[in-house]
């Protein structure tokens, strides 16, 4: 249930732009707005029709201007979650669901939007109406409705965007809770590189209508090139760890492949694992293991590259155990430490409470 | 009180709205959502009865109508009778008098769904008649309500235009504002205030009822 997916355009804006979506692997459109993101979606959905462009789904094709193939939108099976969550406001969140079950007999529809609505925790405000519901709870609302047609193809516009930064962290750790259910190809479009790396696998950087960078996500966002588009006070990576204990001053500590960490408390069994997204300028580089300083997380790395661009800073890709961790430091301090390929040294992350903790669902690959 | 004026103007009033109903939803859904180059034209078009002096409108829709034009013609051939001073002849004037009345309040009904809400619909699977059902028109109704209550009112009241196409043909194209023009004229000052009563009563419940549903429609999309 692949998503082939090959445009080009010239209005509204340029746009050449290609790439696949294995079932139920997550890739995530970003760049700067105006990069032609949203464009390719509603492409995709139907919602635009591209002057050149094939689309196929599993092998059917949705869209073949070159065919005369364009499928109407609601012939497409496929699932939106919009940035405004366009939730019908006439409607309560259990009939907004049923709304797009409309391939299920009758009486079927509202156990099913019920059950829909529990799987992202809605279940007891199924008879509100959105204007009833905060910003995250109609963004439950709008995913529970985009997976009920059970659709060949989920498309996320910018889906947190609306909402605020708790909220935005609880839904990602539902997202990708929900993630092992979705045998689906998934598409989000987001400018936002923490959302980026914690739920997509793949990434595809678009600039000015044109494919910039893609690959896996740890691969390429660490590129230069795509990190001058996107910005680099965006660049980070993504460490695994679990809860290890919570002491009695508040922090809890965490136990990743290199070493100890410690976080303010978080709010979850030990044993947990996580997703940490480390911020590049977030790491310092020392060349000795420091000592008589206030910063808590030090862990040993090993320098794998250093890749500069135009300006006067680098950006160290290190290796952390079995993570990669990225610094963010001036061309001069990578001089003086002599920080070369295969070199030991200490990466002090000055600040965690600033990253995004994620609790990963069980038996989840990456 | 000249009863058989009232009940010609109800009738009317009555078969222009629903005629004009299906035209409402359907012109003004697809003035709202279609973009093309002579939109502003069409929209011009539309409101052209607005403007024009009843007089002048019923002079042209008069010589339209008329046995030698076209359609006065085609119309006495398919009918057998003509077109002008007769009940038909005013209903359809009233229809065509009455366009901006019924489009524009309903255009704006339906401009007022967000746009993607309208594809939300889309991409739940439902076609456009079924998304038309469940989704527009609840939503817009309240627009579409108002064109129908204004037409109504606006028919009920028209008088220059009707006198110009139906003449004053009693019990056929007599309606109750030529009926209260006439007494008034016949000095019978009481059965002409009698009625005109009746016409403020009833404009002022449309023009309550437009005002009600515009408040309830604001209300629906803050």
């Amino acid at each position: 249930m692949a998503l082939r997916v090959s445009l080009r355009a010239t209005h509204p804006i340029a746009l050449d732009v290609a790439f696949d979506v294995a079932p139920g692997q997550v890739l995530a459109l970003v760049g700067p707005s105006g990069s032609g993101k949203t464009t390719v979606l509603r492409a995709i959905a139907g919602l635009f029709a591209p002057k050149d462009g094939k689309i196929t789904v599993d092998g059917a094709v949705w869209t073949d201007t070159a065919a005369g193939v364009n499928m109407p939108v609601p012939a497409r099976r496929l699932g939106m979650v919009a940035q405004s969550y366009a939730l019908f406001p006439h409607m309560t969140a259990a009939q907004n669901v049923m709304a797009a079950l409309g391939h299920l007999p009758a009486a079927a529809r509202n156990p099913e939007a019920l059950r829909l609505l529990a799987l992202v925790n809605m279940a007891d405000l199924a008879q509100r109406r959105p204007d009833a519901l905060s910003g995250g709870q109609q963004q439950r609302v709008a995913v529970a409705r985009a997976l009920a047609r059970a659709p060949q193809v989920l498309l996320l516009d910018e889906p947190f965007s609306a909402v605020d930064r708790p909220a935005r962290e609880q839904l990602y750790t539902e997202i990708r809770a929900l993630r092992a259910q979705l045998k689906m190809p998934v598409v989000l479009v987001t400018h936002d590189m923490d959302e980026a790396q914690m739920l997509a696998d793949h990434v595809v950087v678009l600039q000015a209508g044109r494919v910039l960078r893609a690959g896996p996500v740890a691969d390429v966002l660490v590129d230069p090139l795509a990190l001058r588009s996107i910005g680099l006070a965006e660049a980070g990576a993504v460490l695994q760890a679990r809860i290890e204990a919570h002491e009695d001053d508040g922090i809890t500590r965490l136990i990743c492949s290199a070493g100890p960490l410690f976080v303010p408390q978080i709010n979850a069994e030990i044993g947990t694992p996580l997703r940490l997204r480390v911020q590049a300028q977030d790491v310092i580089l020392a060349r000795t293991r420091p000592a008589g300083l206030s910063a808590l997380n030090i862990l040993p790395v090993t320098v794998l590259a250093v890749r500069s661009g135009d300006g006067p800073g680098v950006l160290v890709e290190l290796r952390a155990g079995d993570d990669r961790l990225l610094a963010r430091i001036t061309r001069r301090s990578a001089q003086n430490l002599a920080l070369l390929p295969g070199v030991g040294c200490f990466a002090i992350v000055k600040s965690l409470s600033s990253t995004r903790v994620i609790i990963r669902a069980e038996n989840q690959p990456n | 009180m000249d009863w058989a004026a009232l009940w010609l103007s109800l009738q009317l009033a009555g078969w222009t709205i629903i005629i004009l109903l299906p035209v409402s939803v359907f012109a003004g859904r697809w003035l709202a959502y279609a973009n093309f180059r002579a939109k502003g034209v069409v929209e011009a078009l539309i409101a052209v009865p607005l403007v024009l002096p009843p007089t002048v409108f019923g002079f042209y829709l008069l010589l339209a109508f008329g046995a030698q034009s076209p359609l006065g013609a085609a119309w006495s051939g398919l009918f057998g009778q003509p077109l002008v001073f007769s009940f038909a002849g005013l209903v359809v004037a009233s229809v065509i008098f009455n366009l901006p009345f019924a489009i524009q309040p309903a255009q704006r009904g339906f401009e007022a769904i967000p746009k993607d809400v309208r594809e939300a619909a889309a991409c739940c699977g439902m076609r456009p008649m079924t998304a038309l059902a469940r989704i527009e028109l609840p939503l817009a109704w309240p627009g579409v309500v108002t064109a129908m209550v204004l037409c109504f009112a606006h028919t009920l009241g028209e008088f220059g235009i009707v006198l110009m196409v139906g003449g004053s043909i009693p019990g056929q194209t007599k309606t109750i504002a030529i009926s209260i023009y006439d007494r008034v004229q016949g000095f019978d000052t009481a059965a002409a205030g009698t009625m005109a009563a009746v016409l403020l009563v009833i404009s002022l419940t449309a023009i309550s009822l437009t005002f009600w549903l515009s408040a309830r429609f604001g209300r629906r999309f803050t």
